[in-house]
């Protein structure tokens, strides 16, 4: 029987100040229990002499210092895992929340997971087929990847990020896979509209989902990714399954982070976010992947709103240095009723050149990529000299890049929500478009290819 | 010596305080607690040492035991270092990953080196001679490119009084030294050198060669020089991290150490995979016998990664010490300044700005000042180098913040990649108008020289038309291209062709990804063979259409994709192909 403590000296926000303990250790989990029975999860964030600093991870509201009991649980959090998780729905913090019975745990997993050594990872090369052009053919998707959605308030990346988990396939493949979905702070809208798609789909069956609504404690989602990415661990290198990882939003999440480091009075680094932030999503970020010796895969796609569109707040910023690439979704376009509305130019994955070519998708895939990201960059720089200057500026290759433009955006990039495009459908598009130009224009494609393709019909 | 022996009080985070620890010296390493997780000292206060813990600290609470190594943290050094991957701390990842797994435990202990891997140990000196810090004993064919030269160590001088070629472990000792004062000294291959001592040296050289890249903008636009320092910042997806790989895999140097701070797991795992399949095109072995690889990766305990880049430079300079030619690239240097951040904002240090500490200027400037072109220590003169190549990752690509600016304070070439570049897909994505090189004086004699007598003047040229087509452009913006003359066009087509052809290389392309000084010089020498042409055929009456859609043009754009045997051959041949496209074009002008 654990010590209890009675000793709570301060409480402030999401931290609590226990006094007088004894071997309580850092990073240990905590249970407090309120007079009326009550029992709320928190963890030691520091551990001076016999004061214990404990962050909350649910609501303060009922605390009372004289007789709130404080106990410490001898071991960090942890997630029952089993395969029995699929097809079910826990709170941020790991418990059941469908009325479903709890799960009867294989094993106990601690949630803050330990590095992968960079020596055993196995490098993402296989291509995915997301049915979407604007992703397979240029920003292609890998498995054991980590590509976020950089969007914005009034944006459609739900639809985007159900449609890529409906439609996603490894082309000959028939591996078991799974969808993990970790909602943090989003509303009940948006998060029934996942569950209803993953419902459409059948693809409820294969998921589980954690979900933190905005009404739900702000502390419990720095918890809840990490709850995902345990569950998905154990999916991916234990049961050797091929996990997509949706989460959902990652701006949420660092608010909650700012408000656990603000609480602490810490010397904030930008925008008030705490300094190690970086360090904090890393280690959310990298735990995709795959491993050497090992089946499964964890391919990871965060969704995080910009404040202000602004690809610079330090959210997108720093989960940029750290992800392979992002898909960027744009206003402008969406309001040209451009579906989905992702802006191929600023648009990239890193990890597209060891997935393309052949025997993965086409030999000329890479040339045409480089190919229509060089002619729309092109297209829409002769655009914005016609709205100055007007169409008789333009010299008439210039013409023919704008038409290249326009014809890129409403055919290549607005497919719809619902289209679903093999690769060799998105590349034959590709190289419709590209006839729209000379061949002699053409400089970032092999000969051999332009004679295969080009001349054809 | 006394050991000293603590007491934890305090935990946070990778900051741990522990009491009793008076006999302790400042920067000890430390075991900390019953799993001995590997700590250094940062600060004392008392009998109270600050200590930052390289591993992860969940688990560890009041009362457990901190037990003082009474050395400072250092690498081993010696056969067995080319061709591995280690972490921050230099543990041996392969080794670790053999003994626990996939993902790294706490409380492991391997020895950086092999233990039980025998060297075949050339002896050099033989019994009577007298050596010095710095001189060769014996050399160890490490990998079919790296001889590794076992030097006599720092504070060794005397007479050889035994030593014997023949196959040993790293710590056998293969030669004993009597020194001056009766002593004699046993000798193995293994050294070890506090990572945060600078190697010693006899002096510095200027940096009047330059580190060949095999990059064009690089290396004729804005070179470095060999033991120079240069700075590659940029936002993210603006393509550093392919920027230091193709410096590691093409650049001229011996040795090549790579570490990856505080950066992406997978791009270390992608030098795993693509080094030792790649050729170096100088030697024809693998590169990966010439590369040492460090990697503390993001998600990897924080403080490892304060001390990672130190200890990749000490691993260099030994390199550098046995008088070969040695590049550093470390990304990114803005990870390492974080990490300082991190630990400053929890020992409460008053910060400065952006919460950087206040030192974060003069501890970038002692990590870059260890590079330089030296004559190392040793009886006999040699020359070595030392090249450091840091990325910067600052905030939304700007780079008025701390460490961007402090580091620019002591580079001397800085490449500067532009989003808007990137975005074009022109790789490398080294914005030409605000990049530069302080190299360039001391560099021109060794151009000159070695290439071509007017390769300043042609890179100077190259870099002036660009410059005008900035300001073209600005005009084109504001009144359409039609109110340009038709030299100005011309200068612009001429530009672009710059651009494309030339500035804009392919780092996937098996023939583009590396491109040798002569054929980066006949390159220009078309370039700027077809601008002169032109405007005299422009002043002789032939229209600007024509020259612009000469077909000779697509020629000199694919010339990048030839390979150097075949460069000088297909340089003649479009000269001529250049001198009668533009002769036909005035004939039907005439006409």
């Amino acid at each position: 029987m654990p010590t209890e403590y009675r000793t709570i000296e301060e409480v402030a926000g999401p931290l609590m100040l226990v006094r007088q303990v004894q071997n309580v250790k850092f990073n240990e989990l905590a249970e407090i229990e309120l007079p009326s029975g009550e029992r709320r999860l928190c963890k030691v964030l520091e551990i001076d002499g016999s004061d214990a600093l404990v962050q909350l991870f649910e609501s303060a509201a009922g605390i009372n210092l004289a007789q709130s009991k404080v106990r410490f649980i001898g071991r960090s959090m942890e997630l029952a895992v089993s395969p029995d998780m699929l097809s079910r729905v826990f709170d941020g913090l790991g418990r059941p929340k469908d009325g479903g019975p709890p799960i009867i745990p294989e094993k106990r997993m601690d949630v803050n997971g330990t590095p992968m050594n960079p020596a055993a990872r196995d490098y993402p090369q296989e291509f995915i087929q997301t049915g979407i052009s604007a992703i397979d053919g240029l920003n292609t998707l890998v498995r054991g990847q980590k590509l976020p959605i950089f969007s914005a308030s009034g944006l459609p990346h739900a639809a985007l990020a159900a449609q890529i988990a409906r439609q996603a396939t490894v082309l000959g493949d028939h591996e078991q896979f799974a969808v993990v979905f970790a909602a943090m702070g989003i509303t009940f809208e948006e998060a029934d509209f996942f569950i209803q798609s993953f419902r459409q789909t059948g693809a409820i069956d294969r998921a589980v989902l954690f979900i933190n609504l905005a009404n739900d404690p702000a502390a419990e989602r720095i918890a809840t990714p990490r709850m995902a990415l345990t569950a998905a661990e154990y999916l991916a290198f234990d049961r050797g399954m091929h996990v997509l990882v949706i989460m959902t939003d990652i701006t949420n999440y660092a608010d909650a982070l700012r408000e656990v480091s603000a609480a602490r009075k810490e010397v904030p680094g930008r925008r008030g976010y705490p300094g190690y932030m970086y360090t904090d999503l890393a280690t959310l970020y990298e735990r995709a992947g795959r491993l050497k010796g090992k089946n499964g895969s964890i391919t990871l796609i965060p969704i995080l709103t910009m404040p202000e569109d602004d690809k610079t707040h330090p959210i997108p910023d720093l989960t940029g240095y750290i992800t392979e690439g992002q898909i960027i979704l744009s206003r402008e376009l969406f309001r040209k009723g451009v579906t989905p509305p992702i802006d191929v130019l600023p648009s990239l994955s890193r990890l597209k050149d060891k997935g393309i070519g052949e025997g993965k998708t086409r030999a000329d895939h890479a040339n045409t990529m480089n190919q229509l990201f060089a002619c729309y960059a092109r297209g829409k720089e002769a655009k914005e000299l016609m709205v100055i200057l007007g169409e008789s500026a333009l010299t008439d290759t210039d013409k023919l890049y704008a038409k290249f433009a326009d014809a890129f955006e409403a055919q290549y990039v607005s497919q719809g929500s619902q289209t679903n495009r093999t690769i060799e459908q998105t590349l034959e598009l590709g190289w419709e478009l590209l006839r729209i130009l000379p061949r002699s224009e053409l400089k970032r494609i092999d000969d051999h290819f332009l004679d295969l393709y080009y001349d054809r019909n | 010596m006394d050991v000293s022996k603590g007491t934890i009080t305090k935990v946070a985070g990778p900051l741990v305080i522990a009491s009793g620890m008076r006999q302790a010296n400042m920067f000890d390493v430390v075991r900390v607690s019953e799993q001995h997780l590997i700590g250094e000292i940062i600060e004392m206060h008392g009998d109270r040492a600050s200590i930052q813990v390289y591993e992860e600290t969940s688990g560890l609470g009041p009362g457990e035991p901190v037990t003082s190594t009474g050395a400072p943290l250092s690498v081993e050094l010696g056969p067995g270092l080319v061709g591995s991957i280690f972490d921050g701390i230099q543990r041996p990842l392969m080794e670790i990953m053999r003994q626990t797994g996939t993902n790294l435990t706490r409380g492991v202990e391997v020895p950086a080196l092999n233990r039980e891997k025998r060297w075949t140990f050339e002896a050099l000196k033989k019994a009577g001679d007298v050596v010095e810090p710095g001189d060769v004993l014996g050399v160890v064919q490490e990998t079919p490119v790296v001889a590794h030269k076992i030097l006599v160590p720092n504070g060794v001088f005397g007479t050889v009084s035994e030593i014997h070629s023949g196959h040993y472990r790293v710590t056998d000792t293969v030669a004993r030294v009597r020194q001056e004062n009766g002593e004699t000294m046993s000798l193995p291959m293994l050294q070890k050198w506090p990572v945060r001592v600078g190697r010693p040296y006899k002096r510095k050289l200027s940096p009047d060669i330059p580190l060949v890249t095999g990059q064009r903008v690089i290396d004729t636009m804005f070179p470095i020089a060999k033991g120079g320092v240069a700075a590659v910042p940029g936002p993210f997806g603006s393509g550093k991290t392919v920027v230091q790989h193709q410096l590691a895999k093409w650049a001229a140097a011996d040795i090549i150490v790579y570490i990856g701070c505080g950066e992406r797991g997978n791009e270390m795992t992608d030098v795993l995979n693509e080094f030792p399949q790649l050729k170096d095109p100088r030697t024809g072995a693998s590169l990966m016998e010439r590369t040492v690889l460090i990697a503390n990766t993001s998600d990897m305990p924080v403080a490892a990664r304060e001390a990672s880049i130190y200890t990749g430079i000490t691993i260099a300079e030994y390199f550098r010490d046995m008088g070969y030619t040695v590049a550093l690239m470390a990304d990114s240097t803005s990870r390492w300044a974080e990490a300082l951040r991190e630990m400053s904002g929890r020992l409460e240090e008053m910060p400065g700005e952006e919460g950087y500490p206040a030192y974060l200027g003069s501890r970038l400037a002692q990590f870059y000042e260890r590079a330089g072109r030296v004559i190392v220590n040793g009886s006999n003169d040699t020359e070595g180098a030392l090249s450091v190549i840091g990325a910067v990752s600052p905030p939304g690509g700007d780079i008025s913040e701390p460490v961007s600016q402090a580091t620019l304070r002591i580079v001397k070439v800085f490449w500067g990649l532009d989003a808007n570049l990137a975005y074009r897909r022109h790789f490398p994505a080294i914005n030409w108008l605000t990049s530069y090189s302080l190299y360039l004086d001391s560099l021109q004699d060794w151009y000159v020289k070695q290439v071509a007598g007017d390769w300043m003047t042609l890179r100077g040229r190259l870099l002036a038309l660009l410059q005008e087509e900035a300001q073209l452009e600005e005009i084109v913006k504001l009144v359409g291209m039609d109110a340009l003359s038709a030299s100005d066009r011309l200068k612009l087509e001429t530009a672009r062709s710059i651009r494309e052809d030339f500035l804009h290389q392919n780092a996937f392309h098996e023939t583009d990804t590396y491109t040798s000084l002569h054929k980066q010089y006949l390159m220009m020498k078309l370039i700027l063979l077809y601008y002169d042409r032109s405007i005299k055929a422009l002043q002789d009456g032939a229209p600007i259409d024509g020259l612009v859609t000469l077909p000779v043009r697509e020629r000199i754009g694919r010339v990048k994709y030839h390979s150097e045997e075949r460069v000088d051959e297909e340089y003649a041949e479009i000269e001529t192909r250049l001198t009668h496209e533009i002769a036909g074009l005035l004939e039907q002008q005439e006409q």
